[in-house]
């Protein structure tokens, strides 16, 4: 292909990964070092506020920011190294946990629970997934022509639900006295509540994961199942080989760019597990790093938003995601440049 | 089908005409307003509507959306719906215009008690109080020959004597859904308490006395819970009323109507209201006391202010009152305070009384630490001394963070 012709049809693609992906990492790169804060003042204010039968005055000296000529909030900006990151990462009080010996103490910290959780999901999911979706992918391909159609359709269904509204569902079916909780209280005659203790959200919420995304493996395992050299299934058949063996040597070899592929595709998402903690609302018990972005972006009552401690934890979730895909990276590349 | 389709346009047709029925004039200009979204808004904005042109929001996540839209310029909402708590970064951030002038012109049927006033200029017209009170079943209080609870362990004992009887299935309901909830809980009982949230340095203070004592509170209430309260929002708990499973709860008056709506109430006309709780004696209820009202955003045309304010109005008269009279405890004349009103307007009463949720800056830094610390509390995993350190810890990060701390 002539280098003109590639560049136009790469380049569009290529302006706009710089512009939505490349340009907002940089900014949130910068302002992981930047504290942003606003030029505040202090200042004696009346404020009259309604009882239910006269109004109560009170006079009291408030905090509030100072407003420019065009009515913005005037702020400073400066640079402040990686006291987000020490913010965020609260290194000081993991070493005395540390010195103490009191491991446990280090999951109170926001940040080492979030990342706790977030990996512990992650790394059970995948297995789940990967062989949850091979199995369907088999299941379907042995199955009868006549009902595949069927079948198929029948096992996209989760994956083609909103995220959120998969969550939520499932949360009602277990909430309170939620149909599945009562059952299983009528079933094992005792009270049951999912909602109660960490554990059991995180259950749920594993649960969750896998039944929403095992069928994206399904689809692309059905299609690389179809690939099959069946030559070599029917040499294998007359070696001798037993279905398990047949499905050991030369199915998953077959498929293993594909299964890399998911698990590429499936850590990358679940370090990002974001739904689920909205969904169960779990925050008492369970919290992700990808929520932990969030909360700090969130403006509080009064407005105040962490930007600063916000880019940090949205960086240090990146590193994370990276650190992670490493090991496939490698073996991707590995295997591209062996071709 | 002819006469379907006939039927359908006839039916249009009123609707239409009907639109100005219930306001004194037609509203010519495209307004648009933000507001929460429970029952008395919904009554307040469909009145608005009724002038013609008003496109309402009514959104539970206004808080977060609000600063943002009337920071724009022009805004993108003409009236905003606020309470205490929300009001703040409007006015730090000089987003919402005084209204002296509108009112001399449009407000004479407001009363002075509606009028908030920052330094003497009028910035919000509340049009209801709100407060978190004790609601409780009527039926099973008297079966059972119990006083209503006065202080809150009062309230200990009585969950205990209903738990004995076995006639619900948990004797109390609370907002303790982990974050916002569980922070305004324990504001409630801190404040009940005696305690006060930041020093006058801003140095936070809730590492106290008052702190633990109104932890331990909290905890003590739970044993009589749903275990599952710390997924438990209003919502949750006024189901929870309604369905017959809970008999006392420290709710917003805002949700006391829901009881007696036939439609999702098995427990008509059976739930009472009194006073929030003491938490000690000679102590204010244990809550605090909010209001709902209207603000204008100040980047709009001056005309397009006056036409919503002068919608606005319409939202909040007499006429909507009377069609909505058990929604809320309005503050707007025409209003007859029903069963329901007895317990908010015992608690606002109290002497002390409560006092108004705090609108500074630090208190929604507080807010937002105690929301993210106290869970641990509940679940077990600190102590009630260590959780308290780590709000102060949040708190003061946080309040470096946004220039308010050194």
């Amino acid at each position: 292909m002539k280098f003109r012709t590639f560049a136009a049809f790469v380049g569009p693609s290529v302006f706009l990964m710089l512009l939505f992906i490349a340009a907002p990492l940089t900014s949130v790169f910068l302002q992981s070092f930047q504290l942003t804060q606003p030029v505040l003042e202090r200042v004696e204010v009346e404020t009259c506020t309604p009882g239910f039968v006269t109004q109560t005055c009170v006079t009291e000296i408030k905090t509030r920011p100072l407003l420019d000529e065009a009515g913005n909030i005037r702020t400073t900006t400066e640079w402040v190294g990686g006291l987000s990151y020490a913010r965020v990462l609260q290194l000081g009080k993991v070493g005395e946990a540390i010195a103490a010996g009191a491991w446990g103490d280090i999951l109170s910290i926001d940040f080492w629970k979030a990342l706790r959780f977030t990996l512990t999901f992650t790394l059970i999911t995948l297995p789940l997934v990967i062989g949850l979706g091979l199995a369907i992918a088999l299941a379907v391909n042995n199955a009868a022509k006549a009902i595949r159609g069927q079948i198929i359709f029948v096992s996209l269904l989760p994956f083609i639900i909103t995220p959120v509204i998969g969550a939520l569902s499932i949360r009602w079916l277990f909430i309170g006295d939620g149909i599945m909780t009562a059952g299983l209280e009528w079933w094992l005659a005792r009270d049951i509540s999912m909602f109660a203790q960490g554990w059991t959200i995180e259950l749920l919420m594993l649960f969750y994961r896998v039944w929403h995304v095992a069928p994206f493996a399904f689809v692309i395992f059905y299609a690389g199942l179809q690939t099959v050299n069946q030559d070599t299934l029917e040499s294998a058949i007359i070696d001798g080989a037993s279905r398990w063996e047949r499905l050991r040597y030369v199915i998953v070899p077959h498929l293993m760019p594909l299964i890399v592929f998911v698990a590429l595709i499936h850590l990358m998402d679940s370090y990002r597990v974001f739904e689920e903690i909205v969904g169960f609302s779990s925050q008492a018990h369970v919290i992700s790093l990808q929520w932990l972005t969030y909360d700090f972006l969130q403006p509080d009552d009064a407005g105040n938003r962490a930007i600063g401690r916000a880019s940090a934890s949205a960086m240090l979730t990146m590193v994370g995601i990276v650190i992670l895909l490493i090991p496939l990276l490698r073996r991707t590349w590995r295997d591209h440049r062996g071709a | 089908m002819k006469l379907k389709i006939m039927a359908a346009a006839g039916l249009l047709s009123l609707m239409t005409t009907g639109a100005y029925a219930g306001c004194t004039y037609e509203n010519p200009v495209p307004l648009k307003s933000l507001s929460a979204g429970f029952e008395a808004w919904k009554s307040v904005t469909d009145a608005m509507a009724e002038c013609g042109n008003v496109e309402a929001e009514l959104d539970q996540e206004f808080r977060t959306k609000q600063p943002a839209a009337f920071a724009a310029n022009p805004s993108l909402y003409h009236i905003g719906g606020v309470s205490n708590g929300t009001v703040t970064p409007l006015l730090n951030e000089g987003t919402i215009r005084p209204l002296d002038d509108l009112v001399a012109q449009y407000g004479g049927n407001l009363s002075p008690n509606q009028l908030i006033r920052i330094n003497g200029q009028v910035m919000a017209v509340a049009m209801m109080v709100n407060t978190q009170h004790l609601m409780y079943r009527k039926d099973i209080l008297d079966d059972l020959g119990l006083a209503v609870p006065t202080t809150w362990n009062e309230v200990l004992e009585v969950a205990a004597a209903i738990e004995a009887a076995d006639v619900v299935e948990y004797p109390l309901g609370a907002t303790m859904k982990s974050g916002w909830n569980l922070a305004q809980d324990f504001n409630n009982m801190f404040l009940g308490y005696g305690g006060s949230f930041v020093n006058d340095d801003s140095t936070p203070a809730v590492n106290s006395e008052a702190g633990v004592k109104a932890l331990e509170m909290m905890k003590a209430t739970t044993a009589f819970m749903d275990p599952e309260y710390l997924v438990s929002d209003s919502t949750y708990v006024q189901q929870q009323f309604q369905q017959g499973k809970i008999a006392m709860a420290n709710l917003w008056a805002s949700r006391a109507g829901a009881m007696d709506d036939p439609a999702e109430s098995q427990v008509v006309d059976k739930v009472y209201a009194a006073a929030a709780p003491l938490a000690m004696e000679g102590g204010a209820p244990a809550t605090t006391l909010w209001w709902d009202g209207i603000v204008i955003a100040k980047n709009i045309p001056d005309a397009e202010a006056e036409s919503a304010f002068r919608v606005a109005m319409e939202g909040l008269d007499t006429e909507m009152v009377e069609g909505a009279n058990d929604e809320a405890i309005w503050l707007i004349s025409g209003y007859a305070p029903s069963r329901m009103a007895e317990g908010a307007i015992a608690t606002a009463t109290a002497e002390p009384a409560p006092i108004s949720y705090p609108s500074t800056s630090q208190m929604g830094l507080m807010h937002t630490a105690l929301g993210n610390e106290l869970p641990a509390f509940f679940t077990g995993e600190r102590g009630a001394r260590d959780t308290l350190a780590a709000v102060e810890a949040a708190y003061t990060t946080a309040a470096k963070e946004a220039g308010i701390l050194e």
